[in-house]
């Protein structure tokens, strides 16, 4: 027993040493430090990643989160945690509000003239001078449908309450996107402070439980790639994705109007690691990376060079990826304070929480 | 007994775990109990625990608690059977199909639920083969039902460990006595095998209420974030709402329940192992 | 015909047991990556996989953790066992319940004490955390399943070793630890279990970049999984399955003679 247990315990060690002989990175070829990037899931070419490594010689430790809220929570604890992270909006400003970000030295980079000067100027929403951020990809909220199995016209977020599609609909699984869509359906603003028509749009969400399928992030482009729902509440930067992969899928920004995001690079208040920090921006911002980017993952690049290299014709002047904004209703996301996030929050408890 | 010559050999000895203890199993709960106890400012409140009160917090408790005692019972069911027929088989044999029994939970928890979620989508693996059949689909992928039958699931085998520990302790020849006096099938099985099982019983319970009560994981992945669980709550006060001090509040409040079936563990005398 | 009964319930048990397994067993082998569609045999996963770093990496991180964690906690757990002896019973059955606190406790509540209490001694998250956290859930196991053994064990044997001439050290390594044993090895694979499956304490004590297996799969399936998950989880299932099979070969001999 004795032996059998320590042959067991040996089989066990050499595996593992034999896999981190392949697997493992060697410390030694990378001379010049570590970066701590913190970005949404599926967000980035992973092969961008590796060529960074390589060019620079830093090496890059990558997570990913889901919502706006989790990074909050993850940074708060610790701002040191990460260096370069890529918050929304609304979240930006909450972060400069709360002390957690860094001023950019703009000097160090320089590539940042490739990004369009409207993007800085809707910037100044969150971050009025345009001294902590540097848009990364933008876009709109809508909805994704699956015309096999939606015949009428979805052009109003009202469709995500139709009985008609009980258990087909899949709801954002965030508060500030779930609340955007029934305050909008209301025709109130998605900023609102007023506690009644947080309400009114809290009752909205519970009546709309039994209807969905299942509250979601990330999981909405696969499951209505796999046809698991009719309509989906999604970024327009995954309709192209979700197009190319099932043909049957439609995105549109509904009539009520939308929220316009920018989602951009920031440095945090703890970085131990700002030089890097400031290379995987500049990086970032090169004309072929935002390219290759916007090739794999589909999300709108402000970076003007990307725009005019983009091959395919019908995505260079595609709506969805480059929407007039001029036409449609749109608002975006504010940081709304302390007391109002807590409102949102129990509202969103209580939808969640609910029967149905 | 005299396994040490010197008298302070034993604390000696005791120590590094003592010190162990205290700094990663007492300080720790200590410091659930204070923030939970306390306010952002630091001041003393009730105001965490009390938010149990509140509607949808109570609502997810309350769900929490049905769930996980409907999944204990059909632990319960299915397991004392499965013991049975196991402590009546061959030495030999039984060791081999228990272990059969235990060898899942050597899969990753997390993919053993993933693989339940693959199988009853409403386009999943279940679904495909019965509609090939034709016969109606199955639709309990985001209900309770779903997450009743994960963790069934993953817990099963906490039930089947003591009860069967329990059964196949049993002295036969107390069972062949009570036959020999008279006794049918039936009250033997009430008045011994039942008794005399009721400790590996109680610790089975245990061992599947408490991580049935509290799981997080297995209520997002088949509940589609639909059902809310208390043990999703507490997670998301401290990975999404960063409101530590409500978190450990709601803690402490499971740490109420704990505490009742340690009481209950206690009393029926009874020191098993998770 | 009541063990045609049995043998039935048996047999549906087992297949409620395994059927997500083979499930899984299958889809790593499925060219689509769809989990609901079969695109055809396909070796692909398995073939990427070996080239996967961060799959590699939680895998590496797992299996280090958990065996640091399970060497650590057994020698600990083992000294503690044997020091108890010596302690009078009111001191041992209180360390005993404190003991008892991380098993009986539900997992989330010990994982947030722990993260609290790492966020406050200012230890930055990441495998240090994890292993202590790991090390202070796997003691208990240890101790609940040494301690049997020293209740049963023969310190007379020891004694007489030393009267003997022994050197205390040699008689406790002849005498004592044999009688030891077989629970400090059912404690230590108790303990190997409960840290390769642990999930929840992990996910509060873990830090920026450290993924292990558990945690790497829940990112996963919130993100959609990756089918080369599916091609691990069969490899590691193999693995368990010839490794328990060796373990039980033994008992089962051991039985026949």
């Amino acid at each position: 027993m004795k032996k059998k247990f320590l042959s067991i315990f040996l089989s066990l060690t050499t595996l593992s040493t034999l896999i981190s002989g392949c697997g493992v990175k060697n410390s030694a070829s990378y001379p010049n430090g570590k970066l701590y990037v913190y970005n949404w899931g599926e967000y980035i070419d992973e092969e961008v990643i590796k060529e960074f490594e390589d060019e620079t010689g830093i090496d890059v430790i990558y997570d990913m989160f889901e919502t706006n809220e989790i990074m909050f929570a993850k940074l708060a604890q610790d701002t040191s945690a990460y260096d370069v992270i890529c918050p929304s909006d609304y979240m930006i400003q909450k972060l400069i509000e709360n002390d957690m970000i860094q001023e950019l030295n703009f000097d160090n980079i320089p590539n940042i003239v490739n990004i369009g000067d409207q993007y800085f100027e809707s910037s100044k929403d969150f971050d009025p001078e345009n001294k902590y951020s540097v848009p990364y990809c933008w876009g709109t909220v809508g909805i994704l449908y699956n015309k096999t199995m939606v015949d009428e016209t979805v052009d109003s977020w009202d469709i995500l309450w139709d009985s008609k599609y009980s258990g087909q609909i899949l709801m954002q699984d965030s508060v500030r996107d779930a609340f955007m869509v029934a305050l909008l359906k209301n025709g109130f603003s998605m900023n609102t402070k007023d506690a009644s028509e947080i309400d009114i749009a809290t009752d909205d969400l519970i009546a709309q439980k039994p209807l969905v399928q299942a509250y979601v992030v990330d999981q909405v482009r696969d499951k209505m790639i796999g046809g698991e729902a009719a309509l989906g509440v999604i970024y327009s930067g995954e309709a192209i994705y979700t197009a190319r992969e099932n043909p049957d899928l439609e995105y549109v920004v509904p009539k009520e109007g939308t929220n316009v995001w920018i989602d951009s690079w920031v440095i945090t208040k703890g970085s131990k690691n700002v030089e890097n920090a400031e290379k995987w921006i500049d990086f970032m911002c090169r004309g072929d990376i935002a390219l290759r980017n916007f090739e794999y993952i589909t999300y709108s690049t402000p970076n003007t060079v990307a725009q005019d290299n983009i091959e395919d014709d019908a995505i260079r002047n595609s709506k969805v990826a480059f929407p007039d904004l001029d036409k449609i209703n749109t608002e975006s996301y504010q940081y709304l304070g302390i007391e109002t996030d807590r409102l949102y929050n129990d509202a969103w408890m209580e939808v969640k929480s609910a029967d149905y | 007994m005299k396994l040490f010559k010197n008298k302070n050999t034993a604390p000696l000895l005791s120590s590094p775990y003592m010190a162990w203890a205290l700094i990663f199993i007492l300080v720790p709960l200590g410091m659930v109990i204070y923030y939970g106890f306390t306010t952002e400012d630091g001041f003393f409140t009730f105001e965490n625990i009390a938010t149990i009160a509140k509607p949808g917090y109570m609502k997810a408790l309350i769900r929490s608690i049905r769930l996980a005692l409907i999944s204990t019972l059909v632990c319960l069911l299915l397991a004392y059977p499965l013991g049975m027929i196991l402590s009546s088989m061959k030495l030999t044999r039984n060791t081999y199909i228990v272990t059969l029994f235990i060898l899942p939970m050597w899969m990753n928890f997390l993919l053993r639920t993933l693989t339940w979620m693959t199988l009853l989508e409403g386009k999943g693996v279940i679904n495909t083969v019965l509609e090939s059949l034709h016969l109606p689909t199955i639709n309990i992928i985001n209900t309770p039902s779903a997450i009743v039958l994960g963790m069934v699931y993953n817990f099963l085998p906490f039930m089947i460990l003591p009860i069967y520990n329990s059964l196949s302790k049993i002295d036969e020849n107390v069972i062949n006595a009570a036959r020999d006096l008279g006794a049918d099938s039936l009250q033997t099985f009430l008045k011994i095998t039942f008794p005399l099982s009721l400790p590996g019983v109680l610790s089975g319970i245990t061992m599947v209420f408490i991580p049935a009560l509290t799981t997080f994981a297995i209520s997002s992945m088949l509940g589609g974030s639909k059902i809310l669980l208390i043990g999703n709550i507490i997670e998301q006060e401290f990975t999404q709402l960063y409101d530590w001090h409500l978190g450990s509040g709601l803690s402490i409040v499971l740490m109420i329940f704990i505490f009742i079936n340690m009481i209950i563990e206690a009393l029926s005398g009874n020191h098993g192992g998770k | 015909m009541r063990k045609v009964l049995e043998r039935l319930y048996l047999g549906l048990l087992l297949i409620f047991m395994y059927a997500p397994i083979i499930t899984l067993i299958v889809l790593s082998f499925n060219s689509s990556k769809s989990r609901a569609k079969w695109g055809g045999f396909t070796l692909e996963w398995y073939v990427n996989l070996l080239s996967d770093e961060a799959v590699a990496g939680a895998l590496i991180n797992t299996l280090s953790i958990a065996v640091l964690a399970t060497i650590i906690s057994t020698i600990i757990g083992t000294i503690s066992c044997i020091a108890m002896i010596g302690l009078n019973t009111r001191l041992r059955s209180f360390i005993m319940s404190i003991t008892n606190i991380p098993m009986i406790n539900a997992d989330i509540v010990t994982g947030i004490s722990l993260m609290l209490l790492f966020r406050f001694l200012h230890i930055s998250s990441g495998f240090t955390t994890i292993l202590l956290a790991h090390i202070t859930f796997n003691i208990p196991f240890v101790m609940l399943s040494v301690m049997p053994r020293i209740k049963n064990m023969n310190v007379y044997v020891y004694e007489a070793a030393l009267d003997l001439g022994a050197a205390p050290l040699y008689a406790f390594y002849k005498t004592v630890l044999p009688d030891l044993w077989p629970g400090i090895v059912s404690g230590a694979l108790m303990a190997f279990t409960m840290s390769l499956d642990d999930f929840i304490i992990t996910y509060f004590t873990k830090g920026s970049g450290f993924e292990t297996l558990s945690t790497l799969i829940y990112n996963e399936v919130k993100r959609g999984i990756q089918p080369e998950i599916y091609a691990l989880s069969a490899i590691i299932f193999v693995v368990v399955l010839t490794l328990l099979m060796l373990v039980y070969r033994v008992p089962a001999k051991k039985n026949k003679d």
